[in-house]
This record gives structure tokens, C-alpha cells and sequence, in this order.
């Protein structure tokens, strides 16, 4: 449905296209801005090759070997596609009362602690989150269970918004938060709930065989949970931690000295900038939303627009996008961070290499770098402006379709201003 | 507001003649009249003071004026809390304090008219959550003002954006959610002290999902149509009380001795709605269920305000225009639930240009203080649809129209001679991620300062915490 007749799209990408010719397998995105994320920096005017849906080559000058579409990007902003940082993309339609929510999960006898379920069977490629996503410069997403009272909000995903939403990898992160809201209803108290998740790392540990299906197992986890904790203790699966506060943050430093072949990222971590030093130290990164500034609850007192600048300057690693619906908004978020203090490279990072870095899928998404799948995003100017915006995106080499429901619906009740020259109905069928 | 009083003062004269110029024969032969009863209106009123403030005039700047136009190295000159003349060239006294504006942009302080600052403040804790009345889903007696907590830190870090002037509401879970209150946005020890004097009060409705969810099970409505049941009723109850207290007024001047109606503190405020006094802001997503809202609104002639959120106001822009109701809404927000569904990024722009009076509202202690990036979002995806709105029109949205939806665009909202200098100097273009509030003025009064730590608002809940003092 969203993949194009090559004839379609010439004329959907006129702002940008100078070539009339079809589309082939190989494109030039010539003479933008290039911010490549990699060792190349950013090239003012620079040229990025793509072939059979990967990056080939990024350089310098407009020059164009033959057999390549050019597509003059001039005058305007090239970057990787973004990375959402922590959504639940492809889990849910609509979150309140209305159905397709996949993102909330309970306690079932198969998995008693959480950290089995698994997203990768609860994705949705058609939910129009994710064209109304990637039209704005979103190209893949970490997605995972959002709402539960379970320990473990299970094995997240990283999903690609093509179509098919293709797995980039699964098993890929585990979040557990670790603040007060979760102390309160595990055990009411934070001296249970670190207790607890250390009694459950610890049972994992010291369980060298899964038992069997037929065996007799009463221990707290299930034995689908053994099998998924025994990748985060391996440090196959990181684990994210949300922690607000700075006494919070320094126990989940303490968690990785006792248990340092775990990968941690800190999750949300309003007062991280308070121990800036020992999160560098530990290299730890932290995924944030830079606008909280408000002290929410009183785990959040040192709540400021300087977080991401502070722990940045202390060579802490910095992700920023947590929403689903909206996480869209993350460039505008990076904004606000880069208007109070984060390095302008550092909030281009935030949303594309570090995210990818974070979430072990570099590889492949985060930045424009030969081999990597060409996911790009051409802007009409700097994309942390609120002002500019996606022109083009490509996905793994594709130029998709930039449409979504959103501005199909918009399409449609524009067109009523054309019935006074009868021109229309109520129903506006798509040309 | 002020027809009690002057019946008040009717009765008081009335009860002198009975008493002491009538010879008491003829006094025997009357019946007696009990002292009127009047109602005072304004039970709680503001004790607001204006942070005093110098002549000023700032210099070379780029003005949006909200109203419409756009000067570039003009000048704005304030005094006395008013504004005294904004043009290319003005005249100001020598003594004058001279901002250079150069560079910078001078715009209408900002308005929220839909936030829940102080009545669902941070800390967000059950303590704390104030705002929505859930026991019975026709609640308009109670008032927003009466859980205002001004401690709220977040009416600073609002007022750093540069928003002077905010309209408190009650929540949507009810069909009549109570009175709202307009406030100066200035730290304050107490809702008094921030009251905008002689705002006209709101009140606060609801349609749709929430009513229904929050009383489905607890005895209704339970249905969109129960809803609509539930206002119609209420309104149907304040006529008749309307009706109690002119034949009482009737009665009275007629020299009789009627006993005065039991007050209803609900149905008082829907008839101050009825009566004009109060206006009306409507909680309503859904293009169909607003059109039916409007109908309503014939069938009971009073006026909505404003629907709040209108998130398919697109859809209804010719009616919105037509019916002369405001939509206050978001950029971009969308898909949190079914009546949220259709959203779109041109809703703001689209409904601008079918001449219906757009609003860029916050509902949110976030969004609150970055409102002109919203407006900058709705701006330029109206601008990327071939609706071309300027600037200087686009900040409608954000001062005049919440203004004229509040009832007090005669006192602020724009750049003109004799408003209250209710301004924000901007350090570059506000429509932009990366500019900032750099000085915001209420009344004339320096409220905020970027460059000056002794100017941030610290609210009592922050003293003496971590985080004090530090930048917000």
C-alpha cells in the first residue's frame, strides 16, 4: 500500500527532486547539509549515495557517479532517520478505552516476574502510528511494553517503520523501573524492592539449568524468565532503569559494581545531572525527556532544562524520545535541550547514534555511514527548528510515501472549501 | 455583577422609608417587608497590586502587536502599568528606562485560557489533586478558586515563557465541572493576590468520554446521549431558579413580603451563564458532538466561550465561525483516545482561516511554558498546507483570541495604547525552538528576567529542597 509506483513519485517529491527520470535502486541525495553521525562530521554540501537500500558512500562536493537518480537536496539539512529512543510504536492504536492496546500487560502463571513477554509478537505494521511517525523524520523505534505492575516490562523490540515494521532486533533491551511508584506496589517500600530484584537476579544466577516443563519449579521467577534474565546477566540484553532520584541513581550505580557484566541504562533519570560523574564514570547512558523541569513528586525536587547539558559536559551519553503517539516531538525536545545547553551535535546524537548505540542496533540505523540501512531524512532546514520539517524520508533506500492518516484526513476536509464551486462532497475519495 | 448591589441598595431604601418616614398607622395597615435578600457576587475578591514597574520603552525591536501587525525597529513605551504608545518612532520622557531591543522581539504577554496550574499542581500527588469535583457529574457550584495552591512552582516556570495571564478551570470528568478563574500570572502568596480584577468568571463543561467513563457505572450518564440529557436537565433546573428569583425581585418591589428562594450554588452559577455574567468553556474533541453543543446552546440561549481541545474542530470550522465560538486547542496532540483519534497538525491554521477564533491552549504544566513553539508548530504546518498566515496574525492565537474568549481583551491581550503592558521581550524570533522569554512584564511590573537568578520565581514547595535556586 505505502510502497510507490516509481511514477508517483516524481511528482510526490516535488520540493525536492530535480530529476523527472524513475526512480532507480541507486539515489543521490546531493548538496545538502550532511550531518552524518560518524567520523565524517557534518559536510555543508555533501553528497550521500544509496544502493539496494543501504548507505554506499557519504562524501564531500555534489559529484555523482552514473546510474544514480539525483536528488537535489540543496539548500536543505540531511540527516539519518531518527531513532525513537523508548516508544511503544506497533503495540498500541489508541491508549485510553479504545482498543489495540498491546503495550499493558499482566502477571500470568508463564511468566511471573515479567522479563519473558516478548513485543515481538504483539506488533502491528498497519497501526497509522507509524506512518504519522516516520513522515516526520522517524525511521525505527525501540518499542516495549509501557504499563505493568510486573517487575519486568519484558524483552522490547527495535522495529524499523517500513511497512512490514521489520524486527532490526529482537530481545533487544528489558526496562525495570526502580522508583517510587514501582516501590509502592512491590512491597511498598524501596528496602523491598531492591531486595526483591536482587533476589531475583540471584535466582537466575544460581539456577545453571532451566528446568524442565515436567519438572517441579515453585521459584519466584517463571522458567520463561530464568531463559530471558539469563541474557541480561550476560549482558546480551541491557537493562533499563528508571530512576528519578539522585539516592536512586547512585543505588542503580551500586546494582552495576555488584553486578558489572550487566549493561544498564538509565532510564528517564530527572536528577541524573546530579551524579553526572559517576554515570560517565560507569558508562552508563541515560535516556531522558529534557523538558521536565517541575518537581512532579519528590523524587524529582532537582528537576531542570539542564539535565542533558550537564551530562553531556560530564561524557555521559544522552538519548532523548519517550513517547509513542508524539515521538515525533523528540526533534523538538532535542531542541529545547541544545536552546538550554546541549552541544548542537550532541542533541542531533541524541535523537540518532546514541539511541542506536543504547539500543545495540549501530550497526545498522543512527548514522549515514557505508553498509548501514539507508534510512534518511531530508529536512527543509535544521530539523530541531519547530518550524522545518521532513520533506523526504527514505527507508532502508526507499523514498516512502509521505502520507499518513493524519493528512489524508486533512486533505479531505480542506477540499469542503470547494463545494461552494461544487466541486465536491463530504466524501473526498483519494485521486 | 454590579445589579445585586444596586438592588441591595434599592432594598436598603426601601426598608428606611417603611421604618422611619411612614406615620405607623399606615405602616400597620402594609405588610411588613423582611429586609431584602441580595446575593454578593463577588464573595472572594481580588486583592491584586501591580509589581510596580518604571516608565520604560524599549527600543528597535521587532513588535507583533496580536492584533495583526508587525513593525520592525519600532518602539513600545509603558507607564503606569499601561501601555502609552507603540509605533515606528514614539515619544517617551527622558527619564525613561531604555531597553534596546535590537535583535530581540516584543510581543502580547501570553494567555492560557485552559490550564489546571494550582488546582492540579506539582508535586502531582493525591494531596495535591484538586481539580476535578468526581461525586456527581453536575457540580458547576464548585469554583476552581477554592483550590488554587499558588505555591504551584509551576506559575513560574510558566511565567518564563512568557505567560502573563492564565484561566484556571475545574477537570472534564463532569458535565458541569464548576467556575474557572482568570489569574495574573504573578508569584503570589495567596489566589486573591493573583485574581485579574473584574475578569468575568467561566465555567467549566465537558462532552464525551469523560463524563461517561467517570459515571458509567456510578448512576450516569453513561451514554453521550445520557450526557446530553444531564446538561439539558441542569439547564432546564436553572431556568426555573431563574424564574423563583425574578418573581421574588417581582414580588418585592411590588412591595409585598416574599420569601426569598434556598440558594443552589449550582444552579447560581448556570443562571449566571444564563444571565450573561459567566461564560462558558466547553471540554469537546468531536466535530458532530460540538455541532450538537451549539444546538444546545440556542435552546437555552447562552453563549459558549470556547470549546476546549476541539480536536476535529477542523472539521467544523465554517460552524465555529458562524456561532462565534473560539476553539482552543493543541498543535499536535492526538490518538490518547478514540475522540482524540483524528487530530491533525493543521487544525489551528484550518480553523483560523475559515474566520473562526483560534486559541493555542496548554492543558499542561509543560506545554504551558513553551506555548509559542506551538503556535510556531500550527504556523508553519499551515503554512506547508498553502494556508499563508502571518506571523503577526498567527499570535492571535495566543493573546488576543484567549483574551477575547476570557472576557478581558478591553484590559489586555495586544500592543495597544491604554491595554495593560502585559508584554514578553523575546531574545529573537519566538517562533523559534531556540528563543527565550528574556524579560516579561505584568501591569508594567518586571515579574521575570533570563539574566537575572534574583527575578526566577522560587515557590515555597522548592525552599530549602534540592534544586533550589538553581536555573529552571
Amino acid at each position: 500500500m505505502k510502497r510507490l509506483l516509481s511514477l508517483a513519485i516524481a511528482t510526490a517529491l516535488s520540493s525536492t527532486v530535480m530529476s523527472t527520470s524513475v526512480l532507480a535502486e541507486n539515489i543521490a541525495i546531493v548538496g545538502g547539509k550532511v550531518i552524518t553521525q560518524t567520523k565524517q562530521g557534518t559536510l555543508e554540501s555533501g553528497t550521500v549515495l544509496i544502493k539496494d537500500g543501504a548507505i554506499e558512500k557519504v562524501s564531500s562536493g555534489t559529484d555523482v557517479p552514473s546510474g544514480y537518480t539525483k536528488v537535489d537536496a540543496s539548500g536543505k539539512v540531511v540527516t539519518p532517520g531518527f531513532v525513537g529512543a523508548l516508544t511503544s510504536l506497533g503495540l498500541v492504536e489508541v491508549a485510553s478505552w479504545a482498543g489495540e492496546v498491546d503495550s499493558s500487560a499482566s502477571s500470568t502463571k508463564v511468566s511471573t516476574t515479567g522479563a519473558a513477554l516478548d513485543v515481538t509478537y504483539a506488533i502491528n505494521p498497519d497501526s497509522t502510528l507509524i506512518d504519522v511517525s516516520r513522515i516526520e523524520g522517524v525511521t525505527s523505534a525501540a518499542t516495549t511494553i509501557a504499563n505493568t505492575d510486573l517487575m519486568f516490562h519484558g524483552q522490547g523490540a527495535v522495529i524499523g517503520l517500513d511497512d512490514d515494521a521489520d524486527i532490526l532486533k529482537d530481545k533487544a533491551f528489558m526496562v525495570v523501573n526502580m522508583d517510587g511508584a514501582s516501590a509502592d506496589s512491590h512491597g511498598g517500600s524501596r528496602a523491598v524492592l531492591w531486595v526483591t530484584l536482587e533476589a531475583l537476579i540471584d535466582e537466575v544466577a544460581s539456577t545453571k539449568k532451566i528446568p524442565s516443563l515436567t519438572s517441579g519449579w515453585d521459584g519466584m521467577n517463571a522458567r520463561a524468565d530464568i531463559k530471558a534474565l539469563k541474557g541480561v546477566l550476560k549482558g546480551d540484553i541491557p537493562l533499563f532503569i528508571e530512576a528519578d532520584r539522585a539516592a536512586d541513581i547512585r543505588q542503580v550505580l551500586a546494582f552495576k559494581k555488584r553486578h558489572p557484566d550487566i549493561r544498564i541504562v538509565l532510564l528517564h533519570g530527572v536528577e541524573a545531572w546530579r551524579v553526572a560523574d559517576q554515570l560517565a564514570k560507569a558508562n552508563i547512558p541515560v535516556i531522558l525527556d529534557p523538558q521536565l523541569n517541575l518537581p512532579g513528586n519528590f523524587e524529582q525536587l532537582g528537576a531542570t532544562l539542564h539535565n542533558a547539558e550537564r551530562l553531556e559536559k560530564a561524557g555521559v551519553k544522552v538519548a532523548i524520545g519517550m513517547e509513542t503517539h508524539n515521538i515525533r516531538l523528540a526533534a523538538q525536545h532535542a531542541g529545547n535541550a541544545v536552546a538550554n545547553g546541549l552541544s548542537y551535535e550532541g542533541g542531533i546524537a541524541s535523537l540518532t547514534s546514541v539511541p542506536a548505540m543504547i539500543l545495540g542496533v549501530d550497526d545498522q540505523v543512527g548514522s549515514l555511514a557505508p553498509g548501514k540501512r539507508a534510512d534518511v531524512v531530508i529536512w527543509s532546514g535544521d530539523p530541531l527548528e519547530v518550524t522545518e520539517a521532513a520533506e523526504q524520508v527514505y527507508i532502508e533506500g526507499e523514498a516512502i510515501e509521505m502520507s499518513s492518516r493524519q493528512t489524508k484526513l486533512r486533505d479531505r476536509y480542506m477540499a469542503l472549501k470547494d463545494v461552494s464551486a461544487g466541486k465536491t462532497s463530504h466524501y473526498v475519495k483519494p485521486q | 455583577m454590579k445589579h445585586t448591589s444596586s438592588k441591595l441598595a434599592i432594598a436598603l431604601a426601601c426598608l428606611c422609608s417603611t421604618v422611619s418616614m411612614q406615620p405607623i398607622a399606615q405602616a400597620e395597615e402594609q405588610t411588613e417587608q423582611a429586609p431584602h435578600v441580595s446575593i454578593n457576587t463577588d464573595p472572594y475578591p481580588s486583592t491584586y497590586t501591580p509589581i510596580s514597574g518604571k516608565p520604560t520603552v524599549i527600543t528597535n525591536v521587532t513588535i507583533l502587536d496580536g492584533v495583526g501587525s508587525r513593525i520592525e525597529n519600532g518602539m513600545v513605551y509603558f507607564a503606569d502599568g499601561k501601555i502609552v504608545a507603540v509605533g515606528e518612532t514614539v515619544d517617551y520622557p527622558n527619564d525613561a528606562v531604555v531597553i534596546d531591543g535590537k535583535g530581540k522581539w516584543v510581543t502580547p504577554g501570553i494567555i492560557d485560557n485552559h490550564s489546571h496550574l494550582g488546582v492540579y499542581p506539582t508535586p502531582s500527588v493525591g494531596s495535591t489533586s484538586d481539580g476535578n469535583e468526581m461525586t456527581s457529574p453536575v457540580t458547576p457550584g464548585v469554583w476552581a478558586e477554592h483550590s488554587v495552591w499558588p505555591q504551584d512552582p509551576g506559575f513560574g516556570r510558566a511565567l518564563a515563557g512568557g505567560v502573563t495571564s492564565l484561566q484556571i478551570l475545574p477537570g472534564s470528568a463532569n458535565l458541569f465541572g464548576g467556575r474557572s478563574v482568570v489569574l495574573k500570572n504573578v508569584p503570589s502568596r495567596t489566589m486573591q493576590d493573583m485574581k485579574f480584577p473584574d475578569a468575568p468568571y467561566g465555567m467549566k463543561m465537558a462532552c464525551g468520554e469523560n463524563p461517561k467513563r467517570v459515571y458509567g457505572k456510578k448512576g450516569g450518564p453513561m451514554t453521550r446521549m445520557g450526557n446530553v440529557k444531564g446538561y439539558r436537565q441542569a439547564w432546564s433546573d436553572a431556568q426555573n431558579y431563574m424564574r423563583e428569583w425574578e418573581k421574588y425581585e417581582a414580588d418585592y418591589e411590588a412591595g409585598k413580603n416574599p420569601k426569598a428562594p434556598k440558594r443552589n450554588l449550582d444552579l447560581e452559577t448556570m443562571a449566571g451563564v444564563l444571565s450573561g455574567d459567566i461564560r462558558v468553556h466547553m471540554h469537546c474533541y468531536r466535530a458532530d458532538e460540538m455541532t450538537v453543543m451549539m444546538d444546545m446552546m440556542k435552546e437555552f440561549d447562552y453563549q459558549i466561550a470556547a470549546f476546549h481541545h476541539a480536536v476535529e474542530g477542523y472539521k467544523i470550522a465554517d460552524k465555529l465561525a458562524e456561532n462565534n465560538v473560539c476553539a482552543s486547542m493543541w498543535a499536535d496532540w492526538w490518538g490518547f483516545k478514540l475522540e482524540a483519534y483524528d487530530g491533525i497538525r493543521e487544525n489551528i491554521p484550518v480553523v483560523h482561516a475559515a474566520n473562526a477564533c483560534a486559541i493555542v491552549h496548554s492543558d499542561d504544566e509543560l506545554g504551558i511554558q513553551r506555548l509559542n513553539q506551538e503556535a510556531a508548530k500550527a504556523w508553519s504546518d499551515g503554512k506547508r498546507a498553502s494556508i499563508d498566515i502571518s506571523m503577526e496574525e498567527a499570535w492571535q492565537w495566543l493573546s488576543a483570541n484567549p483574551a477575547k474568549s476570557l472576557g478581558i481583551f478591553d484590559k489586555t491581550g495586544s500592543i495597544e495604547a491604554g491595554k495593560n503592558a502585559d508584554l514578553v521581550l523575546w531574545t529573537g524570533n519566538p517562533f523559534s525552538t531556540y528563543t527565550k522569554a528574556e524579560q516579561v512584564f505584568v501591569d508594567g511590573g518586571k515579574a521575570y528576567e533570563l539574566g537575572n537568578p534574583e527575578s526566577w520565581p522560587l515557590s515555597d514547595f522548592e525552599v530549602g529542597q534540592v534544586g533550589e535556586g538553581d536555573v529552571k
